[in-house]
């Protein structure tokens, strides 16, 4: 075949993404009352990647994402996404929150729940067409929780809530996935589904950015890791970044020194 | 049983012209306090229309005071509507701010203003009682509801903004349910859940607002909280928890008027929310799935067939059964005698059972962390789970089945 038959079309928005950070955070400090919770960081989200955001309990890992998303008020900082004001790129954004933050007995079933991804498309008073359901059930069908779609949230496990609301960011067909510890209290079952889902997305071209808790797994599910203890300790490609001296100056006494020999760790 | 006609009367609209008119207004009213409740219910954040109802009260003081002022009657309900608008809307402003300014948690900021605002509004009825215009202003009656004298405009006010809070309701049920089931996801899909919750107090503050003249400031939460409460016990989706609510509303604000229609005495207000809440009660027991009756029947249909399964497990091993509900589970079954020997229908399921809690063991050890392994809760049938193909092969494990003796 003739190489001028095959047409190079990149779309427009496309260029646009090309190159530019998937998030942008700079100067972001965020308080409870007058103690912060997170001081003054600067990062940046590579578009593409797969990152982590590590770091000890009270560390501020969910709290910065849920401030970089908006959720929670910032004291001061800006967050660009795709090089655009965060008010702008929302429609980019899909944000998988936290399990414990739900009431699961909330009068909803799973795949009302996936269709809250719809939201944008469905707009204010769009009626919820065929279309609709079936991109719902394909987002379900992708975690294989198709065959739960009656149920309501609360008959469900721990892991299956989780893949439930991962479908849900999913069928918001966005460009830069944000989960707050997607991976607490879920089965081994749930695990290797989900990081499935997750490193597909990234094949797909999308940025997943994940907070994390367990250090045994960063190497194996990601490749750049922002290490948080309020302050930005250490970011960067997890093969440089995540190392003995970094874990200790970001989780100080707590991570014992035979603990971090046994991550394995990349040699810096 | 002259009361009874009387009660078909008002129900088919035949009594009295008044009684029509608050037929009809009551109705309005429950349908949009109902879904507007919903809401409320969802959000948890029933009792903030506590404080917006008794902060109702000293606008309708003051509106009375400066309309008298200007030489009319202060009676126009118009006025006196707006007037409760104005304090109903600062009071929920205080509880919001209290809410976001201090470490003060919302129930104490709703005390606070609920209780100030109230008394202060009772202040103000009692000085316009011994003012010198002297004439019988009636605003007592906004406190328990007064339909006796209710107008044609009245009705009108009533089915205008129960109308239009109806409608908006409609309007905005994507992004209010949104924000009531995760206000920060809702957050990050661009929704601007400020304004979505002001709407929907605002929506709060317009059904107490048409509300008072019929049932009253005190009662009014009656009518936003009991129909999504009873509305819960029959559903697990949102869009039917907001159409049943306003369908209970409504139904319960109609026939409670009826009967207040029907007899001279009893006032409007307080039967309707009497008759709201037995179908309140009537749910809370009766409804299938959330009911108390059949969480009870569920339960205790769970406890036979545990007892079931150990007694058929106790006759497997030959062990001596001690327990008065096994034993009385074992015998109506016809899988033991009176005496506590097993019958031959006993013996062979204890043997099915045995067998079937054998392969249950290797079924978990082959489908370790599976779907299958936590589909096991040692009371589904084998067969229900698993195809007989699976249970085949699991049998050539297993080896050959055992009897059991007698």
């Amino acid at each position: 075949m003739a190489l001028d038959a095959v047409k190079l079309v990149i779309p427009e928005a496309e260029l646009e993404l090309a190159g530019m950070p998937a998030m942008e955070i700079r100067g972001m400090t965020v308080s409870y009352g007058d103690k912060p919770a997170v001081f003054s960081v600067d990062t940046v989200v590579h578009a593409g990647s797969m990152t982590a955001i590590i770091g000890p309990n009270g560390a501020g890992k969910s709290t910065l994402l849920k401030a970089a998303l908006g959720i929670l008020p910032r004291v001061s900082g800006q967050v660009s996404v795709f090089g655009m004001p965060l008010e702008k790129a929302k429609a980019k954004i899909a944000y998988v929150p936290q399990r414990a933050s739900i009431d699961w007995d909330f009068p909803t079933r799973v795949i009302d729940v996936v269709i809250m991804g719809l939201y944008r498309k469905l707009g204010l008073l769009g009626r919820i067409k065929e279309q609709h359901t079936t991109d719902a059930k394909a987002a379900l069908e992708r975690v294989g929780m198709t065959e739960f779609a009656d149920r309501q949230i609360g008959q469900l496990s721990g892991g299956q809530q989780q893949r439930v609301f991962l479908a849900r960011a999913l069928a918001q067909d966005a460009e830069l996935y944000l989960l707050d510890e997607p991976f607490a209290g879920v089965d081994a079952a749930t695990e290797r589904a989900i990081i499935s889902v997750l490193k597909t997305l990234q094949a797909e071209g999308k940025t997943v950015v994940a907070v994390h808790h367990d250090l045994a797994t960063v190497t194996h599910y990601f490749d750049h890791v922002l290490m948080l203890n309020t302050r930005n300790i250490a970011d960067g490609p997890v093969a440089t970044t995540f190392t003995a001296e970094a874990l200790q100056d970001t989780y100080g006494g707590r991570l014992a020194t035979a603990q971090v020999e046994q991550l394995q760790l990349p040699v810096a | 049983m002259s009361g009874f006609y009387a009660f078909l009367d008002a129900l088919f609209l035949q009594a009295n012209y008044n009684a029509t008119l608050v037929a009809v207004g009551a109705a309005l009213l429950g349908l949009a306090s109902g879904s507007v409740g919903a809401f409320l219910f969802l959000r948890k954040r029933a009792l903030v229309s506590d404080a917006v109802a008794h902060a109702t009260l000293p606008g309708i003081g003051i509106a009375f005071i400066v309309m008298v002022a200007f030489g009319g009657s202060g009676r126009s309900l118009a006025g006196l509507l707006i007037g409760s608008t104005l304090t109903a809307g600062l009071g929920l402003f205080l509880v919001d701010w209290i809410t976001q300014r201090t470490r003060l948690a919302e129930d104490a900021a709703i005390g606070a203003v609920l209780s100030v605002f109230f008394g202060f509004g009772i202040v103000l009825l009692t000085l316009i009682q011994t003012m010198a215009s002297g004439q019988q202003a009636g605003l007592e009656g906004f406190l328990l509801g007064s339909t006796a004298g209710m107008l044609f405009e009245d009705a009108l006010i009533i089915a205008v903004g129960g109308a239009l809070a109806v409608l908006a309701v409609l309007v905005l049920r994507r992004p209010m349910a949104l924000v009531a089931f995760d206000v920060g996801y809702a957050e990050t899909l661009g929704i601007n859940t400020r304004r979505v919750d002001m709407a929907m107090m605002g929506l709060v503050m317009a059904v107490t607002v048409i509300g008072l003249k019929i049932v009253g400031l005190i009662l009014i939460v009656a009518m936003l909280i009991i129909p999504p409460a009873t509305a819960r016990f029959w559903t697990e989706r949102t869009e039917w928890v907001i159409g049943l609510a306003a369908i209970s509303g409504g139904m319960a604000a109609y026939l409670g008027a009826a009967i207040s229609a029907a007899a001279a005495d009893l006032p409007t207000g307080p039967i309707i929310v009497l008759v709201s809440a037995a179908f309140f009660g009537l749910s809370l027991f009766f409804a299938p799935g959330r009911g108390i009756v059949a969480a009870i029947l569920r339960r205790r249909r769970f406890q036979l067939r545990v007892h079931l399964r150990q007694g058929l497990l106790a006759l497997a091993h030959g062990e001596k059964i001690l327990e008065p509900l096994t034993l009385s589970v074992l015998l109506r079954n016809g899988f033991i005698r009176a005496d506590g020997v097993a019958t031959e229908s006993g013996r062979a399921l204890a043997a099915k059972t045995l067998r079937d809690e054998k392969r249950w063991d290797i079924a978990r050890r082959l489908h370790k962390d599976d779907a299958v392994a936590s589909r096991y809760d040692g009371l589904t049938p084998i067969e229900a789970v698993l195809t007989e193909d699976e249970i085949a092969e699991i049998d050539v494990r297993l080896g050959p089945p055992q009897m059991v003796v007698p």
